[in-house]
């Protein structure tokens, strides 16, 4: 329960979707117990904070394998087309609907669109969506988080009613609200889930600034004059990078849920461009069937990448933790 | 005060919608009937300026009028009276099931800590909190409905509460697709929670006194790891609405996430904007609920009036 802010008495979590992100507080532990040993090893130089946190997170097998896992779909999306050719634009009825065979290993679509390929495509506007709506709403809730905790007192205060504000609409209703009104274009789409999800991070980070900004580095900067810019983006953001690396691994797990399932609603990517959860929604119709080739690779493809995202954010939090000991 | 907020954030949401609403609701014909344009405009308040109608609304809110749907030529009030009850069956059904399921399968996992049984459901846990709950729902009605025509592959449709019940077959299906994801977000909660616990000094005050493992286990352990589980609960609540949407979306479950997505498509603001607020209440109430059983649950936590 590290993660929590100093601030809230009970030890829950900082919200339900962001629940993993807390859920394990018995790792450090484990953690620490695993890198004291190789520490102890060799008796010669001291290892760098950053060293020893990159050893636990090799260590940790299911952080690696979520890794693994990550780039493997990363290539299959972005390289996969360059080899394997299919053509993803023009609609040809005559091969609708066929079941896997060798020369679509996946079948066809609806449209005639050859699975596998359009696995890939979909998969590129799913995980670009994803990664990009978490670094957005990473760098907005560091900046938000940062501001609030350094300068403190009334801005403060309003800064995190509106947070707490925004956290009490379920991030799915908004989302919902805010692409009932705007048609949403990938970038558009990119931005919503961005403006819904920066709040836990915020969170996350003004907890870590309220403690940083007292600490003796900080304070010496501002005796040589340095100014509250300068103490947001060089002091404060940087040495929260701990927690809001493992944070935006979350955020891009649920980011790219979140796509998902504005999708598989019919408020997502608009037609014809589709992203995985577009391919659900459209095999959905026809999956009672029995083409059950339309919804199980990209849902296969979904959940391995969220399942990446966790165990990747979990090894990571692992590692953090070790050096918020070791400091 | 939170709620202030999110009632300005939601008005102003609905103030940037682009166009005219009188024309999005009477459709395009209206253009050429100025007239109506402007009657409607009255009646709805669109002429007045900005701030007129926030306080207008609020005013409206504060008794209890949530507004009109322009789609279903209904009070917002009045459809959330016959669909809240549905989705609040549905919700405390499957969070019951889950709290069921979950907390034995974490006290399970805490015991038998990196054994395989532990691996097993952690494996388990994790792959159902990454599955999308549409998914989970698709294949439940692919393989209970289709494959397997044990339930419908519906919600079900009836009027009132009681006509939900009364189909409880049809409701099996949505009730644990929803409760499958909560499960894999409270087990894991209660095993970090029981292992937290195991590692107190009462655990081993207990043992020494002789107590069996299964009494202490229960006794002393399992009470003390519930204590974040309800606070949990109530924390969770945001989440498992967004589920229950979803759930909703997949059956047909004439609940109020399904009309909540419905309007979302057929753009009808009043209804999303009645709901918004609703549902943040819910949630509010919810967290101060946690807090609330933290402090009762738990007698070292006092808050201290400031």
């Amino acid at each position: 329960m590290t993660l929590n802010l100093p601030a809230d008495p009970p030890p829950g979590p900082e919200s339900s979707s962001m629940g993993l992100a807390t859920a394990t507080s018995e790792p450090l532990g484990e953690a620490s117990a695993a890198a004291a040993a190789p520490g102890m090893l060799p008796a010669g130089k001291p290892r760098s904070a950053f060293r020893r946190s990159l050893e636990v997170f090799l260590e940790n097998k299911l952080a690696v394998t979520g890794v693994a896992i990550f780039v493997a779909v990363f290539l299959f999306c972005f390289l996969g087309p360059v080899f394997y050719h299919t053509d993803q634009v023009h609609v040809n009825l005559a091969i609708e609907n066929l079941p896997p065979s060798a020369e679509h290993p996946l079948g066809t679509d609806a449209n005639g669109h050859d699975v596998l390929g359009r696995l890939m495509v979909a998969g590129q506007i799913s995980l670009t969506v994803g990664i990009a709506a978490a670094a957005l709403a990473t760098i907005v809730g560091v900046l938000w988080g940062a501001v609030a905790g350094y300068f403190g007192g009334p801005l403060d205060s309003v800064m995190m009613r509106i947070v707490d504000a925004m956290l009490s609409i379920p991030t799915l209703f908004l989302a919902l609200v805010v692409v009932a009104i705007v048609t949403p274009t990938t970038p558009i789409l990119i931005l919503v889930i961005a403006l819904t999800s920066w709040l836990t991070t915020s969170r996350l980070v003004r907890g870590e600034a309220l403690s940083l900004r007292v600490r003796e580095y900080v304070q010496a900067m501002k005796v040589m004059g340095g100014g509250g810019t300068r103490a947001v983006l060089r002091h404060i953001a940087p040495n929260a990078i701990g927690t809001i690396m493992v944070n935006a691994t979350f955020q891009v797990a649920d980011a790219i849920a979140l796509v998902v399932a504005l999708s598989y609603l019919g408020l997502g990517i608009a037609p014809p461009k589709q992203d995985w959860g577009g391919m659900l929604s459209d095999g959905v119709q026809y999956v009672y069937n029995g083409y059950w080739w339309l919804i199980f690779p990209a849902g296969i493809a979904i959940i391995l990448v969220i399942t990446a995202a966790i165990f990747v954010g979990e090894g990571l939090r692992d590692a953090v933790e070790v050096r918020l000991q070791r400091r | 005060m939170v709620l202030l907020i999110v009632t300005m954030i939601t008005f102003a949401l609905l103030r940037m919608i682009p166009g005219n609403v009188a024309v999005a609701v009477m459709g395009p014909g209206a253009y050429r009937n100025p007239e109506a344009i402007k009657l409607f405009n009255e009646t709805y308040g669109f002429n007045l300026p900005w701030y007129r109608q926030y306080l207008l609304w609020l005013g409206n809110l504060a008794r209890g009028n949530l507004g009109f749907s322009w789609t279903l030529n209904q009070s917002v009030a009045s459809l959330l009276a016959t669909r809240l009850p549905k989705t609040i069956a549905l919700v405390g059904l499957s969070t019951l099931l889950a709290l069921v399921v979950a907390i034995p399968i974490g006290v399970i996992q805490a015991v038998r800590r990196n054994k395989l049984t532990d691996h097993v459901f952690n494996a388990l846990s994790t792959i159902f909190y990454a599955t999308p709950v549409f998914l989970i729902g698709i294949v439940s009605i692919l393989l209970f409905a289709i494959k397997f025509p044990i339930f419908p592959p519906e919600g079900p449709q009836g009027e009132g509460v009681g006509a939900i019940f009364a189909d409880f077959n049809a409701l099996i299906l949505p009730i644990c697709t929803l409760a499958l994801v909560t499960i894999a977000l409270f087990s894991r909660y209660m095993r970090s929670s029981v292992l937290d616990n195991l590692t107190e000094d009462y655990v081993r005050t207990a043992r020494a006194k002789g107590a069996s493992e299964r009494r202490v286990l229960i006794r002393h352990v399992l009470r003390n790891s519930l204590i974040p589980i309800a606070t949990l609960l109530g924390l969770s609540l945001p989440g498992i609405l967004a589920g229950a949407l979803i759930t909703e979306a997949v059956f047909n479950y004439p609940g109020m996430g399904y009309l909540f997505f419905q309007s979302a498509l057929k753009q009808d603001y009043p209804t999303l904007l009645g709901f918004t607020v609703v549902v943040a209440l819910a949630t509010v109430v919810g967290s101060l609920l946690a807090d609330i059983a933290y402090a009762v649950l738990d007698p070292r936590v006092r808050y201290v009036s400031s």
